[in-house]
């Protein structure tokens, strides 16, 4: 088995040798370090010496017996300080070959995104304890030092560990909420792969494609799911453009430019079968209406042919479901679509006033975009430059300065 | 030795120099540091490089009573350059590190006129030597 084949192998086998640590030893923060090094130790022998035959008994293993030194030390150094000692009978042989019993993966989801932890600590613990990545990789993606990320790991585990929390699920009362945070969480860590909004790179491919992988894994633990459902065919709908969505340079191409021949024509079967399983089934959801206006988007064969009157009327219902700001800019830009770019600039106006938009570049943009089709050049350019002066990511920023420039341009 | 490599940027007339620029000059100037930033990358001397949002989004903090932050606009509105970014690069000497500042210094402007820059470069301190 190859380099590539054996990583995977690992990620898809890291939440279950944890849950299995864990449920053995019941100490979450000092388990993921076990698995962590027992991952760490696979990646270079694997390749290497090839995949032993139980896999997951082998990281079993190999995290138990660190987990077991672990204890060791610990106890030794309570001998030292109290003379209070953990009997050796408690830290229990290692069963390696027992075959998994369930799967942990959605424990261990709700315990990384819960509603306790800040959003970037969720995030870079369920990369590393359910996606299986390493501190390093997770750092290089999100751009810091590795021991910034190593610290914002450990803070966060330490914040479980204080709060408590029992490795069970939640109560049928908690449910819903703390499932919204884990569907959050890896929406989350799909944008962060997507339109990354700090650094020169727009797309980070590697955290889309881990986001759609355990979101993946959440559908198939819990398939009559609507949201869940909703959420997975949102992300396969939008990363089928992700081909698309760049230029040669780098450069942001938008929706209505891009070349359509190379959307994931896969990826937006699948995301189109899901959604409308999930709409049929009679549940709706925020995730579920964002995956059915990605669609109308895909399914559009050009530009002009896009069902705006359908977009439109979803935008209405999700502005329905939650007071969101960013829902309404999208709503006028539908409506200027559909009635003339007056009526979206109108819809602009009441958002002027709204305290969670000021001096966010997004309104700007859309403004500078509805006046340039309503033919007043002057003030679309004015508004592309406002917005290009507030963005903070790069392409965005060169995007805004270019469609300015071209305004500008003598004989435009 | 590590060097820090600022770019200060000429502020234009408005909020941003660059804003007012052509399609064409824009793509030429956006060109050459993305690859400037690959070729630095690819050189193996890269420690970091970020570019800053623009000045219009600039604060000054100071402490206020009991430590509380106070904010005004910032930073010297009368300046005729800001801080755009910077590069910090791991190099050999000093003079490798002022090769690359001249690089970056003649990045090009309107018409490709280089833009010729003024880049201050200030050597990182470091751990204390080894004693031996």
């Amino acid at each position: 088995m190859t380099g590539p084949a054996a990583e995977g192998l690992l990620r898809e086998l890291a939440p279950q040798v944890l849950g299995a640590v864990i449920r053995r030893f019941g100490d979450f923060a000092a388990s993921e370090d076990a698995v962590q090094e027992a991952l760490i130790a696979a990646a270079g022998q694997w390749p290497r010496e090839g995949i032993p035959d139980n896999p997951r008994g082998w990281l079993i293993q190999v995290a138990v017996r660190r987990m077991t030194d672990h204890l060791r030390a610990e106890s030794a150094r309570r001998r030292r300080e109290s003379l209070v000692a953990i009997p050796e009978d408690q830290q229990l042989a290692p069963a390696p070959d027992e075959p998994p019993e369930r799967d942990d993966t959605l424990i261990l989801l709700f315990m990384c995104c819960h509603p306790a932890l800040t959003r970037a600590s969720a995030i870079a613990l369920t990369l590393r304890a359910v996606g299986g990545l390493t501190t390093a990789e997770i750092a290089n993606a999100f751009l810091v030092p590795e021991a910034t990320m190593a610290q914002r790991i450990s803070r966060a585990k330490q914040r479980i560990k204080a709060s408590g929390l029992p490795f069970r699920l939640p109560t049928p009362e908690e449910r819903a909420e703390r499932l919204g945070a884990v569907l959050h969480v890896l929406y989350l860590i799909f944008n962060e792969g997507y339109a990354s909004s700090i650094g020169p790179a727009l797309q980070r491919a590697d955290l889309a494609s881990e986001a759609i992988r355990l979101t993946r894994a959440v559908h198939r633990l819990l398939p009559r799911d609507g949201e869940v459902a909703g959420l997975l065919a949102l992300l396969l709908l939008t990363d089928a453009r992700r081909e698309a969505r760049t230029g040669p340079d780098g450069e942001l191409i938008p929706l209505a430019e891009q070349d359509r021949n190379l959307w994931d024509r896969g990826a937006i079967a699948e995301g189109i079968g899901l959604v409308s399983g999930a709409l049929s089934n009679g549940s709706i959801g925020s995730y579920q209406l964002q995956a059915a206006i990605a669609a109308l988007h895909d399914e559009a064969a050009r530009s002009e042919d896009t069902d705006w009157p359908q977009i439109l009327a979803l935008y209405g219902l999700l502005a329905r479901m939650a007071d969101n700001p960013m829902v309404a800019l999208n709503q006028a830009i539908a409506a200027a679509m559909v009635h003339g770019p007056a009526t979206g600039l109108d819809l602009l106006k009441r958002l002027e006033g709204d305290e969670r938009l000021a001096g966010h570049y997004r309104l700007d943009a859309v403004r500078a975009h509805l006046l340039e089709r309503a033919g007043d050049r002057d003030a679309a350019i004015v508004h592309y430059r406002a917005a290009a002066g507030k963005t903070t990511s790069i392409p965005e920023r060169d995007y805004l300065l270019a469609q300015a420039a071209r305004l500008a341009a003598p004989g435009a | 030795m590590k060097y820090m490599l600022m770019m200060n940027a000429p502020r234009g007339n408005g909020e941003w120099g660059v804003s007012n620029w052509s399609a064409e000059d824009l793509k030429r100037h956006i060109g050459f540091m993305k690859s400037f930033a690959r070729e630095l990358h690819a050189s193996g001397g890269l420690v970091g490089a970020e570019g800053l949002a623009s000045p219009g989004q600039a604060r000054v903090v100071r402490a206020g009573k009991h430590g509380a932050p106070e904010v005004t606009d910032g930073p010297f509105p009368e300046a005729k350059e800001f801080l755009a970014g910077y590069w910090i690069v791991d190099c050999e000497s000093t003079g490798r590190a002022y090769e690359i500042a001249a690089r970056a210094s003649a990045a090009p402007g309107q018409g490709g006129k280089p833009l010729n820059m003024p880049i201050e470069v200030r050597e990182v301190m470091s751990a204390p030597p080894v004693e031996v």
